[in-house]
């Protein structure tokens, strides 16, 4: 069976819908940094797959603007989390909770 | 016409599209270099410097104003729509820094990155306001967010600063994710991310629209709403609010939030235009549940900065209201509300800013018990945003309620405009609460209103144009009717 369109833009489906559960469901905030990365790079996969099934070329051009955004993304969030760390000595989610309504 | 000659009128004229925020980001960067420069005791060098920025630049988007370019190959477009945006966030971050002068100051954050992140944060601001693309967008919304993300957490020492920067980041990370699946699907769908693409693929054809589309529509509504702080999506917003240093609470809940409208006019107004009324049927249901529960909740609050969380919340739900309404009345509306919301809302900010008790920022809604009888000045000014952001006339905020309900009572939502009239009448009671609280109860000891004239200029300006927009709102009606035409 040939590989087509429709077989990545499913791998590309799950992969993000892995992304949302961890960030739903895992209390490690590191998990969740990951998490929010593979929901971004299931979005570059998908990018990728139009762009070949079109033959245009920005979809590809898009996922090099995404990776940037990313990287940069991943640095602020790892020093906010260090400093989390620091005050709290933990890195789970649940436990951030002063701010109460 | 040659290739060669139409190549170079493309990037002699995209540069100009790019003028407005370019200048902002050459400010930002100036002020990260001249900060290294400077003895301690002359950081106020930086707000200073940060202003003549802004004011570069809003002179540029001003001269500028009636030219319609599109740059970058039809990624970035100078409309009247971009120039009105451009102007109010300019304009908002003015307001900002000139609180910040004496706010920074105190409580120990008057550094080069306080300044240049505010400025960098507006020129992706601007890029969302001007971008008729969806990468460009993209970009502009994360040079937005991520500069946000750090200026939340600034007080590093605050447990209460760091944990919103954690919460803002990890669900701002989450929504963009969302909002980059569904640009992706746009992507697929119409074969190009700039909005044009999409119109005109959607009103081309008579197929109805494939799934695709609206799977696209989903995801970038989930993204956008997360960023709106509309409900359901609206967790962060109380607690982020509360966290972070109030002037960049005053910043994020004016000049983000317009940025986040101005591009969900553009998008939905004109690349998803044709699916208008499906849509319509989405945002009914999301602009009440964000009204009644901003209100609502508003109510039971007890931290000034928390209740104007929840009254933020609500304030975007009746922006949604335009929203469903769509139509020229209905952007036009947003754009008027936008404004006005600026000038009440960084006024309220800015009265917070000012006040300390007991070596702390004046938070709690008890510190502003018998304000009055010291304070005459600052209490007036607190009670005319209050009424302003209560929707009480002759006030910029009645007006504003007011075009937003009759755009959707002309496009037919009569049920959403009195859902709406009914939720102003909820919020009437937690505004004058503090109107009441400030008049009519005995005086708290321990309050200060230190003497700072950059921050009072700046209550100043707020309360002129609030005044402004209710006593001539046609003058800024007929200014927003025609910046919204320019995209239609």
């Amino acid at each position: 069976m040939p590989v087509g369109v429709s077989h990545y833009l499913a791998v590309s489906a799950v992969i993000f819908a892995v992304g949302v559960a961890g960030v739903l469901l895992r209390r490690n905030i590191l998990v969740v940094l990951m998490s929010i990365e593979l929901m971004l790079n299931a979005a570059n996969l998908a990018f990728v797959t139009f762009s070949r099934a079109s033959g245009a070329v920005g979809g590809q051009i898009v996922v090099l603007f995404v990776m940037t955004v990313a990287a940069a993304e991943v640095a602020v969030g790892l020093a906010i989390v260090l400093i989390a760390f620091r005050a709290r000595e933990t890195t789970d989610v649940d436990e951030m909770n002063v701010m109460k309504w | 016409m040659g290739a060669a000659t139409s190549f170079s009128g493309v990037s002699d004229m995209g540069l100009l599209a790019a003028a407005p925020f370019s200048a902002v980001v050459f400010f930002a960067i100036v002020v990260l270099l001249l900060d290294f420069l400077l003895p301690p005791g002359r950081k106020w060098v930086l707000p200073l410097v940060s202003l003549v920025g802004l004011l570069a630049s809003s002179v540029l988007v001003t001269f500028l104003w009636g030219r319609e370019v599109v740059g970058f190959s039809g990624a970035i477009s100078l409309d009247r729509f971009s120039s009105f945006f451009d102007l109010l966030l300019l304009l908002g971050t003015a307001l900002v820094v000139l609180s910040s002068f004496f706010y920074a100051r105190r409580e120990g954050i008057e550094r080069g990155e306080y300044y240049s992140l505010l400025l960098f944060a507006t020129s992706g601001a601007m890029l969302m306001a001007s971008a008729v693309d969806m990468v460009v967008f993209f970009l502009g919304l994360e040079i937005l967010s991520v500069s946000l993300y750090v200026l939340s957490g600034f007080f590093r020492d605050r447990t209460v600063s760091v944990e919103a920067a954690v919460k803002y980041f990890v669900l701002g990370a989450f929504a963009s994710g969302f909002l980059l699946y569904g640009i992706a699907l746009f992507y697929g769908a119409a074969g190009s991310t700039q909005y044009g693409a999409m119109q005109a693929m959607l009103s081309s054809g008579g197929d109805a629209p494939t799934l695709l589309v609206y799977a696209a529509c989903a995801l970038l509504m989930v993204g956008l709403c997360f960023k709106l702080g509309s409900v359901p999506f609206h967790m962060w917003v109380p607690d982020v609010y509360q966290g972070a240093p109030t002037s960049v609470t005053g910043y994020m809940s004016v000049v983000s939030k317009a940025a986040v409208f101005a591009a969900f006019v553009r998008i939905f107004g004109t690349g998803l235009a044709p699916v208008q009324i499906e849509l319509s049927k989405v945002l009914w249901v999301l602009a009440v549940a964000t009204m009644t529960l901003g209100n609502l909740a508003a109510i039971s609050q007890t931290n000034i900065k928390r209740m104007l969380a929840y009254s933020s919340i609500a304030h975007a739900g009746y922006l949604l209201v335009a929203l469903t309404a769509a139509g020229r009345a209905g952007y036009s509306s947003v754009l008027f509300y936008a404004l006005a919301y600026a000038f009440m809302t960084l006024g309220a900010f800015g009265v917070i800013a000012l006040l300390r008790r007991e070596e702390q920022e004046a938070l709690d809604l008890t510190s502003y018990s018998g304000l009055s009888t010291r304070h005459p000045l600052l209490s007036g000014a607190m009670a005319l945003f209050m009424i302003s952001l209560a929707g009480i006339p002759p006030t910029g905020g009645f007006f504003a309620k007011f075009y937003v309900f009759s755009a959707a009572v002309g496009a037919g939502y009569v049920d959403l405009a009195v859902i709406g009239v009914l939720n102003s009448l909820v919020s009437v009671y937690f505004y004058m609460r503090i109107v009441y609280l400030m008049y009519m109860k005995e005086e708290t000891v321990g309050i200060e209103a230190p003497p700072s004239l950059a921050a009072r200029a700046a209550l100043l300006i707020c309360v002129l144009g609030t005044l402004a927009m209710g006593v001539f709102p046609s003058g800024f009606a007929r200014l927003v009717a025609s910046s919204v035409s320019a995209i239609f």
